[in-house]
């Protein structure tokens, strides 16, 4: 659906996030970008949603043209609702934007908080809700106009391990029933290793593409399955080469930017 | 757990209380003149003696205070907004909301009590210069509070900007907004009796600050004192008064605790 062709983004400030980075989305791929802090995921997807754009190189569309709105769906690692609205107001957004009533969108929004399991909770403020019933809202709002396209940022990071194994599951149930393609950010071996169906290693300074593998998991394998913890192994032996042999610790520390956008530095100490 | 929390409720009453009696007991041992210091007593007997007319100059003062309070929100608030919508405006307007607030009202009274011919208005629009500034700074950093990815995500969805604002910037500049006003309620009733003071001299103002010079060239000490505790009493409730409604306001929203 996506071809991205030897795309490169290099800040004002002079911070070059990406360089000569291709790749290839197929529909109804899960695609898992991994890589350390600071590596140029959240800038590689930002320039897949449009929010964005590259000064070198190219993204390629199979239809021609880019994704008009609703086509896209965005996931962030903070549910970013509005505290103001109830959860059915916040899952109502994007189509009110695209000037739908809200009489129009009800049967939408029941079926949007129906498949992250929210219908109880449709009249509630985000504050009322727990962090992953927050995420979940935040993901009914990306899939409620039903996008060709998912694209996630590191949703579960700030989430504890309880509920992120329940949404990771429940991510590929939902996954399995809409069949839309997505497009994962972590910086979570596991996560990738147990979510993808593909895997996209990056390394950082200048963010580039190291590696990339096919998942050999069965759909529906279990965390507890042998092939899952040689897939970790297997990536995690793929990234320390990335980073350069016996001195993991030291690139990760000097690929955590310490200056840049101070938007994205409060984020990571909040 | 409750009879800590009843205390420590209590606690400012008692200590104020306490105070009183205390000022009250020294002024009395060491036969203070009532026109150095009044004992609180004085000072209510001072109240008691003339309630209407002490009554009358702080609803003037009061009038004065929340018609320029409603004019800074207003324009505080309007201008806040003009400035997040374009970038022209913000680089016509910052400038000047900065020359306002650092220009002493003391300084620039008279020249408004002669520009502005009617009394009342001139009070008013000195004290809305003075409560001008916090409604305005404050609104101006709620349009731009809200984090950045809800801004992404109305770019994603191709938003206006008109949507942007209504949708987005302006709800989430409200508690910015409310917390602005209730700092610029205190300084409205400052700057309204600033005003009144130099207004006072020329002779035509009946407000509280009125009140006080009059009693300070009569030597009514404790008349004075009466007018001044209106005055904090006045200060006090409308900082209590703005707060609650921002709570309400906020609650009824549904995203404050
Ligand atoms: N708007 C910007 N202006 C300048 N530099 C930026 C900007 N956005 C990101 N950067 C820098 O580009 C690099 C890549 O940032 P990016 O946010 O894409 O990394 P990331 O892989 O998503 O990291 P993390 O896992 O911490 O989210 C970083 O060094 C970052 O500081
Ligand atoms: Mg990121």
């Amino acid at each position: 659906m996506l071809s991205i062709e030897r795309v490169g983004r290099r800040f004002p400030n002079g911070t070059e996030a990406l360089r000569d980075v291709s790749l290839r989305l197929e529909p109804g791929d899960f695609v898992a970008l991994l890589g350390p802090s600071g590596c140029g995921k959240s800038t590689l997807l930002r320039l897949i949603a449009g929010l964005d754009q590259p000064d070198a190189g190219r993204l390629v569309w199979q239809e021609g043209h880019a994704p008009t709105p609703g086509e896209v769906g965005f996931v962030f690692q903070d549910a970013t609702l509005l505290p103001w609205a109830t959860a059915e107001e916040n899952v109502y957004l994007p189509l009110r934007l695209r000037g739908i009533s809200r009489q129009q969108a009800a049967p939408r929004l029941r079926e949007a908080l129906a498949r992250v399991g929210l219908e109880q909770f449709a009249a509630a403020r985000p504050r009322q809700l727990s962090g992953g019933m927050r995420m979940r809202v935040s993901i009914a709002r990306a899939l409620v106009t039903r996008p060709r396209l998912l694209l996630m940022d590191e949703p579960f990071a700030a989430l504890d391990e309880f509920t992120r194994h329940r949404l990771q599951s429940d991510l590929l149930a939902l996954w399995q029933a809409i069949g839309c393609t997505v497009v994962f950010v972590t910086h979570s071996i596991y996560e990738a290793a147990f979510l993808a169906r593909r895997i996209v290693l990056m390394s950082p300074r200048p963010g580039r593409i190291a590696s990339e593998r096919a998942s050999p998991l069965p759909w529906g394998h279990s965390r507890l399955d042998p092939a899952y913890a040689t897939l970790v192994a297997d990536i995690t032996a793929a990234m320390e080469q990335a980073l350069g042999h016996g001195a993991p610790v030291a690139d990760l520390a000097a690929a955590d930017p310490a200056s840049g956008d101070p938007a994205r530095s409060r984020e990571r100490s909040a | 757990m409750k009879d800590a929390s009843l205390a420590m409720r209590a606690s400012p009453l008692l200590f104020g209380l306490l105070a009183l009696a205390v000022w009250e007991g020294a002024v009395r041992a060491f036969h203070v003149p009532v026109y150095l210091v009044p004992g609180p007593i004085a000072i209510v007997a001072a109240f008691l003696a003339d309630p209407i007319g002490l009554l009358r100059s702080l609803a003037s003062t009061l009038l004065v205070t929340f018609v320029a309070l409603a004019v800074a929100a207003v324009l505080g608030a309007a201008l806040a907004i003009a400035m997040a919508a374009s970038r022209l405006a913000q680089a016509a307007i910052q400038p000047w909301a900065v020359v306002l607030q650092v220009t002493p009202i003391v300084a620039i009274a008279p020249l408004i009590i002669v520009w502005v011919g009617n009394p009342f208005a001139a009070l008013v629009v000195c004290a809305t210069i003075v409560a001008f500034f916090p409604v305005f700074a404050n609104t101006a950093s709620g349009l731009a509070a809200a984090a950045p990815e809800l801004g992404d995500l109305f770019r994603l969805y191709g938003a206006s900007r008109w949507r942007t604002m209504t949708l987005l910037r302006l709800p989430a500049a409200l508690p910015h907004f409310l917390t602005g006003l209730r700092i610029s309620g205190g300084l409205a009733l400052v700057g309204a009796v600033v005003a009144e003071f130099v207004a006072g001299s020329g002779g035509f103002a009946s407000g509280l600050a009125y009140r006080i010079l009059e009693a300070g060239y009569r030597l009514e000490i404790a008349r004075m004192f009466a007018a001044l505790v209106l005055l904090s009493l006045a200060g006090i409730a409308i900082n209590a008064g703005l707060g609650w409604l921002g709570r309400v306001l906020l609650r009824r929203r549904g995203d404050a605790a």
